[in-house]
């Protein structure tokens, strides 16, 4: 298992090297840190003096390694557009968008399970067809939609959730970096509209693969040999069928929601959610290029460390993958 | 009630799309404590489908349609899934033909044996891993205090269906079903987990049911035979008497076509022909296309299983 979980966080560690050298290949070609710091009001004579001081004629490579180094060390340049470090910029972005998903992956586990078990074990029930009939209205239908189908039922029509921004949040840690809406009626209020719209996009697939999956092992000898030995309903359900289930929906889960993070953008901007993807948008607008690599390579390392997460959970709870890292 | 269990007249039909086929056409056997009785045949005789009808876990579309199981003098055709689930595992266990497909793979050993213990008696999981511990050591598997431990992928198909039979050893069996319990294992180690079945039924007084193709270990571990050709009973009777002297040319045939049955050098019988498809089987004797003893009578009426001669029951108009 030990040599499992070093061989993932190496192979994550090659990625990020990868991802790094293309986000700085892209900021050194169109990128021009001059401008971003000091605007357009300044002679081309000086421009090239602060250049060459800035390090911006090294060699290639020269400039590469001193953008790890400094990215190591937290330092992934500074916004013209905010007039902040990126990586502040980034982290007070970060939790609106944080929450989104986390409100977002609740729903998915809270609804998908239960009706993915259920269509699976029932699936001539009114309940399973109802379900399944729902979902495949739910995947044909885009994100946007979705969004603004609730915003008018529930925001313009109903007039019982609202719509727009966080609402009231409270300071988590009591230094401004994690203001969270998860605490305050409010807050809880306003992250509906937003999550479900997110959720639309994953949860019928979800609770399509959890039921594909468990009538598949259902099928299987080993569940069989479950009801062979007496043991009740319930657990041959619960226990023996409903691990070998979620084996492949963990990891789908891992990367559902990495593309789920990408509709985000989407649905901050119909929200006006100051998270991440709202910032993104405004970085495009404004050609904050420094902002913009430094949120890819943000990004991007939460992309692998989820996964290697995920990856390095599934090895937990698979016996046979574990055998496998091992050898 | 004298026997351990008796199956009566049963019929077991599968609902298909295409209308309702019968797998098994009203077959009748018993068996009595601590006996052991092999069920041959060809593949898609009725064979598995008999030994999970016992314990009423027939695959979905298929049902019993008729007939009925005696267990200790109970009718156990007629209970319902939780009465079922006092039996299973429990009075009656499995052995299934595949290993390497029988155990959960994500869960260890000692927890599906424990579980399986806990399903039926009252106790704490200490003492139920010291049981299955004791039956790991009955089953003379190798370091049997690691084995609990382990996950079934770390086992070779010998030793999964030693474990196995371990835990079809648990509870307290009456009968072991052992559906082609050594086909998917290779041949040394067939022979060694036959051994270890037949010397637990006999030590235990436990009694067999033996699903296989091969008559030759069938001759080898039980007392009686059952041959079964297109959902029927065809011959019935003392292993003895059917392996030396058949009556029904079907068995003649299976007996002629097992390696060592004829002299060395010569050719092994072979039966020509297949077993019909259940949706299409001919009138009369279902083996009628294929014998050679094959008369008028045999494709108009179907031969009752009855007493011949040399004492064992045989469907066949022309011998007795
Ligand atoms: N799940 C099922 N659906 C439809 N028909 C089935 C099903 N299972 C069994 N049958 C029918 O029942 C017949 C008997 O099957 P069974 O599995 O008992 O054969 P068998 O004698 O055990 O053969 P084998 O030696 O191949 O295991 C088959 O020929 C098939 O037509
Ligand atoms: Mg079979």
């Amino acid at each position: 298992m030990f040599a499992f979980i070093i061989r993932r966080i190496l192979q994550a560690v090659v990625v990020m090297l990868v991802i790094s050298l293309m986000g700085f290949a892209i900021k050194n070609n169109i990128g021009d840190p001059v401008r971003d710091l000091v605007g357009e009001r300044v002679t081309p004579a000086e421009r090239a003096k602060m250049a060459d001081d800035m390090g911006l004629n090294d060699p290639f490579l020269i400039q590469y390694l001193r953008f790890i180094g400094h990215a190591v060390k937290g330092d992934l340049g500074r916004s013209f557009l905010y007039n902040k470090p990126n990586l502040e910029v980034i982290s007070q972005h970060a939790p609106a968008t944080i929450e989104l998903l986390m409100g977002t992956a609740l729903i998915i586990v809270l609804i998908s399970l239960p009706l993915g078990v259920q269509s699976a074990l029932q699936p001539k029930s009114k309940l399973a067809r109802f379900t399944m009939s729902f979902s495949t209205l739910g995947i044909s239908m885009p994100v946007f939609l979705t969004a603004i189908l609730l915003i008018y039922v529930f925001a313009v029509h109903l007039q019982i959730l609202p719509s727009f921004g966080r609402g009231e949040t409270v300071d988590l840690f009591g230094n401004g970096y994690w203001n969270t809406g998860f605490l305050t009626r409010d807050g809880l209020e306003h992250l509906i509209l937003p999550c479900l719209s997110l959720s639309s996009i994953m949860l019928p697939l979800f609770i399509r693969l959890i039921r594909s999956e468990m009538m598949e092992v259902l099928e299987t000898e080993y569940i069989k040999y479950a009801w062979a030995k007496g043991l009740s309903p319930a657990r041959v359900w619960m226990v023996h069928a409903f691990k070998n289930t979620l084996l492949p929906v963990v990891t789908v889960f891992g990367v559902q929601m990495g593309i789920t993070f990408a509709f985000t953008i989407l649905t901050e901007l119909v929200f006006q959610w100051q998270g991440m993807g709202f910032m993104f948008l405004e970085a495009v607008q404004r050609a904050d290029i420094s902002l913009l690599i430094a949120y890819l390579v943000v990004v991007a390392s939460v992309f692998v460390l989820v996964n290697t997460v995920v990856d390095i959970v599934y090895g937990f709870i698979n016996p046979t993958v574990r055998i496998v890292g091992t050898r | 009630m004298s026997h351990l269990l008796e199956v009566r007249d049963l019929e077991v039909k599968f609902a298909l799309r295409s209308g309702d086929i019968t797998a098994i056409d009203g077959i009748d056997f018993t068996l009595d404590q601590g006996e052991r009785l092999g069920i041959v045949g060809e593949s898609g005789a009725g064979k598995s489908v008999t030994g999970f009808s016992i314990i009423n876990l027939i695959s979905k579309p298929g049902f019993i349609s008729r007939g009925s199981i005696y267990f200790e003098g109970n009718k156990i055709s007629d209970y319902s899934d939780s009465q079922m689930r006092t039996i299973r595992g429990n009075r009656i266990s499995m052995i299934f033909q595949d290993p390497m497909m029988t155990l959960n793979p994500v869960f260890t050993i000692g927890f599906q044996m424990i579980e399986t213990l806990r399903a039926h008696k009252k106790i704490s999981k200490s003492d139920a891993r010291a049981i299955a511990l004791e039956k790991l050591k009955k089953v003379q598997i190798p370091s049997p205090e690691e084995r609990l431990d382990q996950y079934p992928h770390e086992l070779s198909g010998g030793m999964r269906q030693r474990i196995i039979i371990a835990i079809s050893l648990l509870v307290n069996p009456a009968i072991i079903i052992a559906d082609e319990p050594t086909t998917a294992l290779d041949v040394t180690i067939q022979a060694e987990i036959m051994d270890l079945l037949q010397q637990l039924c006999e030590t235990e007084k436990m009694g067999l049911i033996l699903i296989t193709h091969d008559l030759g270990v069938v001759s080898q571990v039980t007392e009686k035979i059952a041959v079964m050709y297109a959902g029927k009973i065809i011959e019935f009777g003392p292993t003895d008497q059917v392996v030396h002297s058949p009556v029904h040319p079907y068995t003649t045939g299976l007996i002629g076509s097992i390696p060592g049955s004829t002299a060395p050098g010569e050719k092994l019988l072979q039966i020509p022909g297949m077993m019909p498809t259940l949706s299409n089987i001919p009138e009369g004797c279902a083996f009628n296309p294929r014998c050679d003893l094959c008369e008028p009578i045999c494709t108009r009426k179907t031969p009752p299983l009855e007493k011949k001669q040399n004492g064992t029951m045989a469907a066949c108009h022309i011998k007795d």
